[in-house]
C-alpha cells in the first residue's frame, strides 16, 4: 500500500475557547487534507470556526486536540520559535482588512517578512520590487498605506503575503472590504499565483468565490464538509 | 529592510507619545545635572572662598610642652625652648602627593626686636604669600612694602608708638622705614612689626630659620586631614595643625545638599522611569494589532522585544542629550540665585557621558517588561484584536 503525502493533513482537530466559565467549542471535530498547489476556499457563516482553522493551520493558534501536519511536519510539535520561523519560510498571510503597517510605505511593508531573514538589503528591495511589481503597483511604492485605495492595500497586503516565496499563502477574507469588480480582480490574482505554484487558501463567507477556487471546503458549526 | 527601520518608523509616527516618554527622562536627567551642577559649583566656589579666607593648616616645630595660651592670652610661667625649622627643607614640601592642592605656602620667622627700649614682636615674612593669604588685611595708607627695609606695622604698635606712615623707625639699632599701618585686625598681628623674611632672620639672628608656616589648601574629594598627614610624614619635626573647623563646616554643608540632591534625584528618577514605563506599556497595547501581524509573518519574540528596546534605546539617547542640555541651563540660571557670587562651575563632558549612559539605563530598564510583555504576546490573541 502506498503512503500518499499531502501538503496539508488536518487530523482530529478540536478546539475549544474558554469565555469565563464557559467553554465554547470553535471547531468540534475535523480532518481532512491539502494537496500542493490546490486553491481551496474554506467557506462558512460567521462563527462558524472557518478563521479559527486557518490561524491553527498558520502555525499560530495551538489546538485543543489534533494534529496539522504540513509537509509531514508536525507544527504543534515545534516550539513557539521554531513556529515563527516555520511561519516565516512557509506561510504567507493576507489578513482581513489589509492589516498594513501605517507608518511603513508600500516598499516597506512588503519588505517587513524580510526583516528577519538574512538577504542582503539590494537583494531585498529587488525582490520586493519585483512583487510590488507583479501586483501593479510600481508606481505607488513610496506611498503610505493611507494614500491608497482598498484594492490596492489589498495588492499590497498580496505583495507582503509572497514576498518571501512561500509555498503557502491563508487569506482571511481577502475580499471582505472590496467591491464586487475590485474582490473579482483579487481573486484572479491570487488564481494566477496559484497557477505560479503557490498554494492558496481564502476564507470567505461569500460563495462566488468559490468558482476561483480547485477545490472548496464548506465549515459548519465547528465541522467541515469537503 | 531592517528592525531598527520599524522602531524610527514607530517613533515618528507616535511623535506625541513618545515626546512624553522623553519628557520623563529629560526631567529625571536634567534634575540631576542641575543638582549636581549646583554642588559642583559650590565646592568650586568653596574652595576660592576658602583661599580667601586664610590658612588653614599650620606648621609648627614640634615641642614637648603644650601650649599656656588661649586667643591670645599667655598664662605663661613655663618657658621652653623655642624650636624651628630649616628653610631649604620647606622645599620638600614639594614632593607631597597632593602639592597641587596647596595653593599658599606662607613661612614666617618670628622673635623679638628692641624698639625705643622695649620688646616688640617681629614677624618676617614672604610679603607676596602673606598678602595673598592675609586677605583682611587693610592698610590705613602708604603702600604695602617694595623695598628690603620697608615694615608693615600692626595697629597697636603704631599707637602704642606714635609711629606714622613714611617715618623710619629703629629696629635694634637698624632703620626701617614705615611702609603702612595696618587698620586693627583682632589678630596677633596688630602687636607686630612685620617686615621681610630674610631681614628679620638676619634681625632676629636666624639664618635660613623658619619658626612657622602657615599653609591654605583645598582639596576636592580628599580630606584636609589627610593633607596634613601627608605634610606631617615629610616633616617628622613638625607639628602639622589642621584648622578643619572653617573646612568642615563648609563641607558639612556641602555634603548635607549632596546628600539631599541625590535623594531628590532618585526620587525624580523613579518617577521618570514610572512615566517611561507607563508610557511604554501604553504603547505596546496598543500595538497588539501590530506586534500580532509581526509574529504571523515570522518575526521571532526576540525580534519583538528588539523593536521595543531599540526605541527605548533610541529615546533614552535623546532624553540623556537633552537632559543634559537642559539640566545645565538651569544650572546656569539658578546658581547666581541660591549663591551669593555663585559662578556656574562649567559644563562637564564626563557628567554629560554619564547623564547619557544614565538615560539609556533607565528607559531600558523601564522598557524591559513591556518589551517582554510584547514579545510574549500569543499571536493569536494578538490577531483576534484585527
Amino acid at each position: 500500500m502506498t503512503q500518499v503525502n499531502h501538503l496539508i493533513e488536518i487530523q482530529g482537530l478540536k478546539k475549544t475557547y474558554q469565555s469565563g466559565n464557559t467553554k465554547v467549542d470553535a471547531i468540534k471535530q475535523m480532518e481532512f487534507f491539502i494537496d500542493d498547489e490546490e486553491f481551496i476556499t474554506i467557506m462558512g457563516q460567521s462563527g462558524s470556526g472557518k478563521s479559527t482553522l486557518l490561524s491553527i493551520m498558520g502555525a499560530l493558534n495551538q489546538p485543543t486536540q489534533g494534529k496539522v501536519l504540513v509537509d509531514s511536519l508536525d507544527l504543534y510539535s515545534l516550539s513557539g520559535e521554531q513556529r515563527a520561523d516555520f511561519r516565516s519560510e512557509y506561510i504567507g498571510f493576507i489578513f482581513q482588512s489589509f492589516q498594513l503597517i501605517p507608518y511603513l510605505t508600500v516598499l516597506e511593508n512588503v519588505k517587513l517578512p524580510m526583516a528577519v531573514t538574512g538577504q542582503k538589503k539590494k537583494i531585498k528591495n529587488q525582490m520586493a520590487l519585483e512583487v510590488i511589481q507583479r501586483v501593479g503597483l510600481e508606481t505607488k511604492a513610496n506611498r503610505l498605506p493611507d494614500q491608497l485605495s482598498g484594492g490596492e492595500q489589498e495588492r499590497v497586503a498580496i505583495a507582503r503575503a509572497i514576498v518571501n516565496k512561500p509555498p503557502i499563502i491563508l487569506a482571511d477574507e481577502p475580499t471582505g472590504n472590496l467591491d464586487t469588480k475590485t474582490a473579482n480582480e483579487i481573486m484572479m490574482l491570487l488564481q494566477s499565483l496559484n497557477e505560479e505554484g503557490h498554494t492558496i487558501i481564502v476564507v470567505t463567507h461569500n460563495s462566488d468565490m468559490g468558482a476561483y477556487a480547485t477545490r472548496s471546503i464548506k465549515v459548519q458549526d465547528g465541522e467541515c464538509f469537503a | 529592510m531592517k528592525l531598527h527601520n520599524i522602531s524610527f518608523g514607530n517613533i515618528k509616527r507616535r511623535k506625541g507619545k513618545m515626546l512624553f516618554l522623553v519628557l520623563g527622562l529629560v526631567i529625571g536627567i536634567s534634575t540631576v545635572v542641575t543638582l549636581l551642577s549646583i554642588t559642583e559649583s559650590m565646592t568650586k566656589n568653596i574652595e576660592e572662598r576658602l583661599n580667601q579666607f586664610g590658612a588653614n593648616i599650620v606648621m609648627v616645630p614640634k615641642s614637648e610642652n603644650l601650649s599656656l595660651n588661649y586667643g591670645g592670652i599667655d598664662v605663661g610661667g613655663v618657658n621652653y625652648q623655642v624650636r624651628e625649622f630649616d628653610q631649604e627643607k620647606l622645599a620638600d614640601i614639594k614632593t607631597i602627593k597632593n602639592y597641587k592642592n596647596l595653593s599658599i605656602i606662607a613661612p614666617k620667622v618670628l622673635g623679638p626686636v628692641k624698639v625705643n627700649n622695649k620688646n616688640v614682636l617681629l614677624m618676617g615674612v614672604i610679603f607676596e604669600e602673606e598678602l595673598a593669604l592675609k586677605t583682611w588685611w587693610q592698610k590705613t595708607g602708604g603702600t604695602f612694602p617694595q623695598k628690603e627695609n620697608d615694615v608693615i606695622l600692626g595697629s597697636g604698635v603704631a599707637s602704642l608708638f606714635g609711629f606714622k606712615i613714611g617715618e623710619t623707625i629703629s629696629l635694634s639699632g637698624n632703620p626701617f622705614n614705615v611702609a603702612t599701618i595696618l587698620k586693627p585686625t583682632g589678630a596677633s598681628e596688630d602687636d607686630a612689626i612685620i617686615a621681610g623674611l630674610s631681614v628679620s632672620q638676619n634681625l632676629l639672628g636666624k639664618e635660613g630659620r623658619l619658626s612657622m608656616v602657615e599653609i591654605s589648601a583645598f582639596c576636592q574629594g580628599c580630606p584636609i586631614t589627610e593633607l596634613t598627614l601627608q605634610i606631617a610624614e615629610k616633616f617628622p619635626n613638625a607639628k602639622v595643625t589642621a584648622m578643619k573647623q572653617a573646612v568642615m563646616s563648609k563641607m558639612q554643608s556641602i555634603d548635607m545638599f549632596r546628600s539631599f540632591s541625590l535623594g531628590i534625584s532618585i526620587i525624580v528618577i523613579f518617577i521618570g522611569s514610572l512615566l517611561v514605563l507607563v508610557t511604554m506599556m501604553g504603547s505596546v497595547n496598543e500595538r497588539t494589532r501590530e506586534i500580532g501581524i509581526f509574529r504571523a509573518i515570522g518575526f521571532r519574540r526576540g525580534h519583538v522585544m528588539q523593536i521595543i528596546l531599540l526605541e527605548a534605546l533610541l529615546l533614552g539617547i535623546i532624553g540623556g542629550i537633552l537632559g543634559f542640555v537642559i539640566g545645565n541651563l538651569i544650572a546656569y540660571g539658578i546658581i547666581p540665585l541660591v549663591m551669593k557670587d555663585g559662578v556656574f562651575a562649567g559644563i562637564n563632558a564626563n557628567l554629560g557621558i554619564v547623564s547619557i549612559l544614565m538615560a539609556v539605563a533607565l528607559s531600558l530598564l523601564a522598557s524591559l517588561y513591556p518589551a517582554f510583555k510584547a514579545s510574549n504576546m500569543d499571536p493569536s490573541e494578538a490577531l483576534r484584536s484585527l
